[in-house]
């Protein structure tokens, strides 16, 4: 885990971009979802690279369940979308704002703490939020992996809230889904 | 650019592709990957953050235990910061979530106006 | 669902079935070994929920949503979900037996009661892993029925538009 070569971790980030502009750009909408698959797990191994095997997990799985999702909404499904490009205008005054905001940000990262030493500083002279979850969670909470215990015992508050957005976006999936709606009800309105 | 700050701006890059296509695109489905596509990248950014050279995954095993029962220092130091992930693992099954609800509602759109250029949609309306 | 059978039914051919029956049972042991280890490896109640889900999707998949359906549906999948949910808030509540919300109560601090890296080692978090695998699992397995079960109108022949 601890061999993370810069090469290794480019490569991967090279990959994620090149599968989103494929993604975004080709023409056929079942190339476009698996492309975005590829850009999930290629995720997922640099999750498992960042030393965050959870992560890497529910990445994997998550992805394939997205997958069959979106296929289930483009295949066999003819789209009729125009093929027409957006204007050169459009395109150039978005890529400029972009590129000016990419610039902003990478001054800015540059004033942060550089990649690999953690703005969270871990000495017992002046200890966060973080190392003391490190060395207090055995003790407190008996759970050996950190992150559960962070989430289910230190900040389970948070977790039922996520809890409960998740209730809701499905209890919205459902309520669009459902069979007899106002609309085929009232005719035209 | 100090070389510190490239995989944030490589991220940021992910980011940037995937707002691209949600103001760019006139397709549902193109516009629910940029969605996707963003989420992702913002998730990998705040990992990214919690990354520390040489680190190893924050799960204890018996040769980090000292002699009192509690974790030794080495594992400490050496660990990356465990609560970006415990924050970002809730986020990946939201992202799940919420995919499903705009599948959804694609489908009802597409049930609708038979076809998922939003342009016509616009047109279709009233 | 599927492709090769649009309007349900059969389902996909028996290569499929026969290997969707073999695997199927494995799937569901190690998405319920991740709910139930996840305090100990990684994994937990997230991960461990989705696999579950993808197992169910697995067999819609496979059998078509008829067959499926005999063995759970919709509504089965939306009550356990909502049953998860109210079971989390009630560990949560249970907590108040400490003196705060979410307080595991089971395992006191500093306690020496239960020895690490074991099933019972953690107290309540056992129980919050399970009552959110349970959710995250019945929820999506809840919408992708919904999402097999929903036909376009114009098929049923009472679209109009």
């Amino acid at each position: 885990m601890s061999d993370l070569t810069p090469v290794v971790l480019y490569a991967l980030l090279g990959f994620m971009i090149l599968g989103s502009i494929v993604a975004v750009e080709i023409a056929d909408l079942l190339s476009a979802v698996i492309a975005m698959g590829a850009v999930g797990f290629g995720l997922s191994l640099v999750y498992l690279f960042l030393g965050a095997p959870d992560l890497a997990l529910t990445q994997v799985v998550v992805e394939i369940l997205i997958l069959v999702f979106l296929i289930r909404l483009v295949v066999q499904r003819k789209d009729t979308t125009e093929q027409h490009p957006p204007g050169a205008l459009l395109v150039g005054g978005i890529m400029l704002v972009m590129g000016v905001v990419l610039t902003i940000m990478v001054m800015a990262f540059s004033d942060m703490h550089p990649f690999g030493s953690p703005l969270f500083s871990r000495t017992a002279a002046a200890p966060t939020i973080a190392f003391d979850y490190l060395r207090e969670a055995v003790a407190q909470t008996g759970a050996t992996n950190i992150v559960t215990a962070i989430l289910l015992d230190f900040r389970a508050y948070d977790t039922l809230g996520e809890a409960t957005v998740i209730f809701a976006s499905i209890v919205g999936a459902y309520a669009v889904l459902r069979r007899v709606g106002r609309i085929s009800k009232g005719g035209t309105e | 650019m100090s070389s510190g700050a490239i995989p944030f701006a490589l991220s940021m890059v992910v980011l940037l592709i995937g707002l691209y296509a949600i103001i760019a695109k006139a397709n549902v489905v193109k516009i629910i990957i940029g969605i996707l596509i963003t989420d992702y990248a913002v998730n990998l950014f705040l990992v990214l953050l919690g990354y520390r050279h040489g680190g190893r995954a924050p799960i204890v095993t018996k040769a980090d235990l000292d002699t009192s029962g509690g974790v030794s220092m080495g594992f400490v130091n050496t660990s990356v910061d465990p609560v970006p992930q415990a924050l970002i693992l809730t986020s990946i099954v939201i992202g799940l979530a919420v995919a499903a609800m705009m599948v959804a509602l694609a489908l009802r759109l597409h049930d609708k106006y038979g076809t998922f250029d939003i342009t016509r949609i616009r047109r279709l309306k009233g | 669902m599927t492709p090769h059978s649009p309007r349900g039914g059969s389902g996909m051919t028996i290569i499929v079935k026969s290997t969707t029956r073999i695997v199927t049972a494995f799937i569901m042991l190690f998405g319920t070994t991740i709910v139930l280890y996840g305090h100990v490896t990684p994994g937990g109640g997230f991960a461990g929920g989705v696999i579950i889900a993808a197992a169910f999707a697995l067999i819609v998949l496979a059998f078509g949503k008829t067959l499926a359906g005999r063995f759970v549906t919709g509504t089965t999948a939306s009550v356990w979900d909502s049953a998860a949910a109210t079971a989390f808030l009630f560990v949560g509540v249970l907590g108040y037996l400490g003196g705060c919300f979410f307080w595991n109560f089971l395992r006191p601090p500093q306690s020496g009661r239960f020895t690490l890296f074991k099933l019972y080692s953690a107290g309540s978090i056992l129980l919050s892993n399970t009552a959110i695998g349970m959710k995250v699992g019945m929820g999506l397995l809840g919408v992708f029925l919904a999402l097999s079960v929903f036909r376009p109108r114009r098929e049923e022949g009472e679209g109009h538009e």
